[in-house]
């Protein structure tokens, strides 16, 4: 499983990634965490406020900080 | 406000009893906490007298009674209409995602849509952090250049915050004036823009982005959301916020009686016509967010620099500045930055003068 959090590295976009680090930690699942800065990119997943959270390619909630209740939820479990 | 949402967008539909449980629950907690918001409110000019000159038994006429008694006022009555406002500016917020907002702008026309694009600034919730990746939304989706502009002018400078701030140590004349010209300028600043056609100043890489591709729509909030929405946003802006309140109103308070009055006024009053080029000048590459201006704008006040010589400089600082040139150039050609600074600047020189005149 791949989570990109899609953030130019603003202060939301950091507690975002540490909250998606945190769920995948808790929940044991196997998937990479990568954090995308590059605004090219960003527009490329037609994500245009940030913080956002694409899991598998899938774009799963924008311009917020999830929950981690919300991020285990997209992980399946 | 619609009663419950119907849409089918998740399982939740069996949840809605306790939707309206918890709704009720947040309606009977709200009544008793108004009511001792306006009650506090109401009795802290008499609280804050009776606390100077009674308890700490000051003298009516020291310049330090006057101090702590403006003190112990001023600063619960502005961090209490913060709370409300925040609180009603978030329930507000709930209803303007910026997807929302990008359907109700693309395909305007310029002039109305530098007007509707303004307005919208104030209420859609939007972090500076965004404000690229936002410009990409807006431009690929079809809103005019010009009135992408007035958003992103008015979001940052036209907002709760300082409207609220500048109302509870000013007044509300100084308040309706900055909300007034702030958004005039967005919109004209916008349409200006806008007329010059510089949209073959933006990168290229930009214009090849496919709009609405893998486009991502918010499910609506219920109501119990909505409110923890507007209580989010509270414990976010006010904890944030609160410092900077509090410095400001120290720094109002302890210069009150120790600086001369008039000591700013050669420099920045009214008849120094140079100062609010300068002062616009000087808070360009300053940032700073609305709350953190404050301070300084009551100190200046204060001491004899004119209203519109301070509003420019309070306006340059927070609208435009050079970390936010840095990344607008990852989208924008050099000549766009350019016009745009150039363009917003001139306007708030413009504002200045007028106030300076005026007032």
């Amino acid at each position: 499983m791949l989570i990109k959090v899609l953030g130019p590295g603003c202060r939301k976009c950091l507690e975002t990634e540490k909250l998606v680090q945190e769920a995948v930690r808790e929940s044991g699942c196997e998937a990479t965490v990568e954090h995308v800065r590059d605004i090219a990119q960003i527009a490329q997943h037609g994500v245009f406020t940030t913080p956002a959270v694409v899991v598998d390619g899938e774009v799963k909630s924008v311009g917020r900080v999830p929950s981690k209740a919300d991020i285990k939820k997209w992980l399946g479990k | 406000m619609k009663p419950i949402q119907t849409q089918a967008c998740c399982p939740e539909a069996s949840a809605a009893p306790a939707q309206t449980e918890t709704m009720m629950k947040y309606v009977l907690a709200g009544i008793p906490l108004l009511a001792a918001w306006w009650l506090v409110y109401s009795n802290l000019e008499a609280f804050s007298g009776w606390f100077a000159y009674d308890l700490l038994k000051l003298s009516h006429e020291s310049h330090f009674g006057g101090a702590v008694a403006f003190f112990v006022y001023d600063t619960p009555k502005v961090l209490l209409l913060l709370t409300l406002v925040v609180f009603g500016v978030g329930l507000i917020r709930s209803f303007f995602t910026p997807d929302r907002t990008r359907k109700l702008l693309a395909g305007r026309r310029e002039s109305a849509g530098n007007v509707l694009a303004a307005l919208l600034g104030i209420v859609t919730p939007f972090c500076t952090c965004s404000a690229v990746p936002l410009f990409i939304g807006f431009v690929t989706a079809g809103v005019p250049l010009g009135v992408t502009f007035s958003f992103l002018i008015s979001a940052p400078m036209v907002n709760e915050i300082a409207v609220v701030l500048l109302y509870g140590l000013f007044g509300w004349r100084v308040a309706a004036i900055y909300l007034g010209t702030g958004l005039l300028i967005a919109m004209l600043a916008g349409w200006v823009i806008g007329k010059f056609r510089l949209e073959h100043h933006l990168e290229d890489w930009v214009l090849e982005i496919k709009a609405g591709e893998n486009a991502y729509t918010e499910a609506n909030m219920t109501p119990p959301q909505r409110i923890r929405y507007g209580l989010d946003a509270v414990r976010d802006i006010v904890g944030r916020v609160w410092l900077y309140v509090v410095l400001g109103i120290a720094v109002g308070a302890a210069i009150h009686g120790y600086v001369p009055e008039g000591f700013m006024a050669s420099i920045m009053g009214r008849e120094a016509w140079w100062a609010i080029p300068v002062s616009v000048l000087i808070g360009i590459p300053m940032y700073s967010n609305a709350a953190g201006i404050i301070p300084i704008v009551h100190a200046l006040l204060e001491k004899g620099a004119a209203l519109g010589t301070v509003l420019a400089f309070m306006m340059s600082v927070i609208a435009l500045s050079l970390p936010e040139a840095v990344i607008l150039r990852k989208v924008l050609k050099p000549t766009l930055i350019a016009v745009f600074f150039g363009v917003v600047g001139f306007g708030i020189i413009l504002v200045g003068y007028i106030f300076n005149l005026v007032i």
